[in-house]
């Protein structure tokens, strides 16, 4: 006799007996779409299950706006349960562990719930207590995030009392989310300054571990220019190893190396790491409780009945909503075909999209994947918008795409002419030369 | 791709000379190695974190960034920066014959 990928002889599904469960663990941005795709694809004997601790889906691009004025934090927060379609089971808990062993997800509410196909998109989590000082008697008086709504709209109060100092933006360590959202912070900040006729008493300092702006050589020369033109002070090669704050306002950031940023007010963005039900459960993450997964199948190294989705998947590519729509297309190819027992074919090439807003009602849109850096041109072929470089058609990009998240993205529809694979047909790419074999 | 003689041995480094096959590095070359990052003598701490980093590269195919460092190899993360003062992660690659870490895009 034959056996199924779960296990099962195969004579049942070829007459229909078996009723596969697909359990989804983490309803946000690929949590949703994945089920809302998953759910047109397959029949309904299927059963889907989105797992979440809380009701509340964020809009996380929308965090960037709130600290500003721009966005208000009731107008990013929609319910979890009401994003997804018709035939798909919510459950609202936490995770205790999952036992890989056994196919079945413990809950923190004393729930089991067995699955045949189970994915990981619970996404990350902020670990501030992991750098030395930062929850100190400073955090939420004179150092903010923007990274988590509370957060957001406490730095938005802050922001409205500035009356002028030092500025510090500071990336402790990667990975984070959306890598480009802290000069984004900048750009924004030298703008609403601006707006506010005092930019003349602000310092805005931008303090990264990185080498430069960014990660990648051709961007990060165009994003250093950019700061550069707004005079915000690029500090590199910055690795925070303490916040220490003043009683009486303000502190500094401490490097490992000893040096020391100063600041009046500081955005940081604390360290990342995967969900912790990871951790408890063996096997399944890494040391950061990210889950390793392959590059292209989305399938988790722990086990072949197990994928990994967005930013709580531990693969070679920034952590961004762009990134999870990308892989979600190619997550759904794959499970249906791991269902069917068929190779999984299906392969993501690390495609990542993503609007810079630059302030003064422009942006700049970036458009890359493992592979390919992010280059001028347009996208997504030679006649579209352009990349690498400010316009306000990006800047109205930016702002329509919250639309199409709510409308397009999570419901999981196909957005005419945005692919999972990245298009080449615009891009400025430099012919490569052939190397010696 | 450049190669490098280290020890009197030939090499194999890519362009910013980490190597790219761990499999030539020896004890030897680290010694070598390290004095031209300006680390000399190499004590029983650096030897500690230069295996770990060897392991973890064999083990999963990259090495680890500072902040896994910290977390697992039993130093911590001032202490790494006091034995490796240009970043732990790069300098202890280097040192350790490993590919640039590919730590975090």
């Amino acid at each position: 006799m034959t056996f199924d990928p779960v296990g099962r002889p195969r004579w049942c599904r070829s007459i229909a007996l078996v009723n596969e469960r697909i359990l989804i663990l983490g309803g946000g941005t690929g949590g949703t779409l994945a089920a809302n795709r998953l759910r047109k694809a397959l029949p309904h004997r299927t059963s889907i299950t989105v797992v979440d601790e809380n009701d509340r889906h964020v809009y996380q691009p929308g965090l960037l706006f709130v600290p500003f004025g721009l966005a208000a934090p009731d107008e990013i927060v929609r319910p979890r349960a009401l994003q997804l379609h018709h035939g798909i089971d919510y459950h609202q808990s936490a995770v205790d562990h999952v036992d890989l062993d056994a196919d079945r997800v413990h809950l923190a509410d004393g729930a089991t719930l067995d699955y045949d196909v189970l994915v990981v998109a619970t996404g990350c989590r902020l670990v501030p207590e992991e750098t030395e000082g930062l929850v100190g008697p400073g955090w939420m008086r004179d150092v903010f995030t923007f990274y988590d709504l509370e957060g957001a709209t406490a730095l938005h109060r802050a922001l409205t009392e500035f009356t002028g100092g030092r500025l510090v933006v500071n990336v402790v360590d990667l990975p984070i989310k959306c890598p480009v959202a802290p000069l984004e912070f900048c750009f924004l900040a030298d703008w609403y300054f601006h707006e506010r006729g005092m930019r003349d008493d602000v310092d805005i300092v931008y303090v990264t571990p990185l080498d430069g702006a960014f990660t990648k050589p051709t961007a990060s020369r165009a994003l250093a220019g950019m700061l550069e033109e707004r005079h915000i002070e690029l500090v590199a090669e910055f690795n925070t190893g303490e916040v220490v704050c003043d009683e009486t306002g303000g502190g500094r950031l401490v490097g490992y190396d000893g040096t020391e940023v100063p600041f009046d007010l500081a955005v940081v963005i604390p360290m990342h790491s995967g969900a912790t039900y990871v951790g408890r459960s063996p096997g399944l993450g890494d040391d950061l409780d990210f889950v390793t997964a392959d590059e292209h199948t989305l399938q988790a190294a722990a086990k072949a009945n197990v994928f990994a989705l967005g930013d709580a998947a531990s693969l070679p590519i920034s952590k961004a909503g762009s990134v999870t729509h990308f892989e979600g297309e190619v997550l759904v190819e794959n499970i249906i075909r791991f269902l069917r027992d068929e190779p999984l074919d299906a392969s993501y090439d690390g495609h990542a999209n993503c609007f810079i807003e630059t302030g003064f009602h422009k942006a700049m849109l970036i458009d890359f994947n493992y592979d390919q850096e992010p280059v001028g041109g347009h996208f997504p072929t030679r006649v579209g918008v352009p990349l690498l470089e400010e316009s306000r058609l990006n800047h109205l990009g930016k702002l329509m795409f919250q639309w199409f998240y709510w409308h397009a993205l999570l419901p999981g529809r196909d957005i005419p002419g945005i692919t999972s694979a990245m298009p080449t047909a615009g891009k400025h790419v430099e012919p490569t030369t052939p190397s010696p074999t | 791709m450049p190669t490098a003689t280290i020890t009197g041995v030939a090499v194999t480094l890519n362009d910013e000379g980490f190597f790219e096959d761990p499999n030539q590095w020896n004890e030897d070359m680290a010694v070598e190695l390290a004095r031209r990052e300006g680390i000399d003598p190499l004590t029983d701490q650096h030897w500690k974190v230069i295996h770990f980093m060897r392991d973890q590269y064999f083990e999963k195919g990259t090495g680890p960034t500072v902040r896994v460092l910290g977390k697992t190899s039993g130093v911590t993360i001032k202490e790494l920066y006091q034995l490796f003062p240009k970043g732990p992660a790069k300098m202890a690659a280097k040192v350790a014959g490993i590919p640039k870490p590919r730590g975090c895009i």
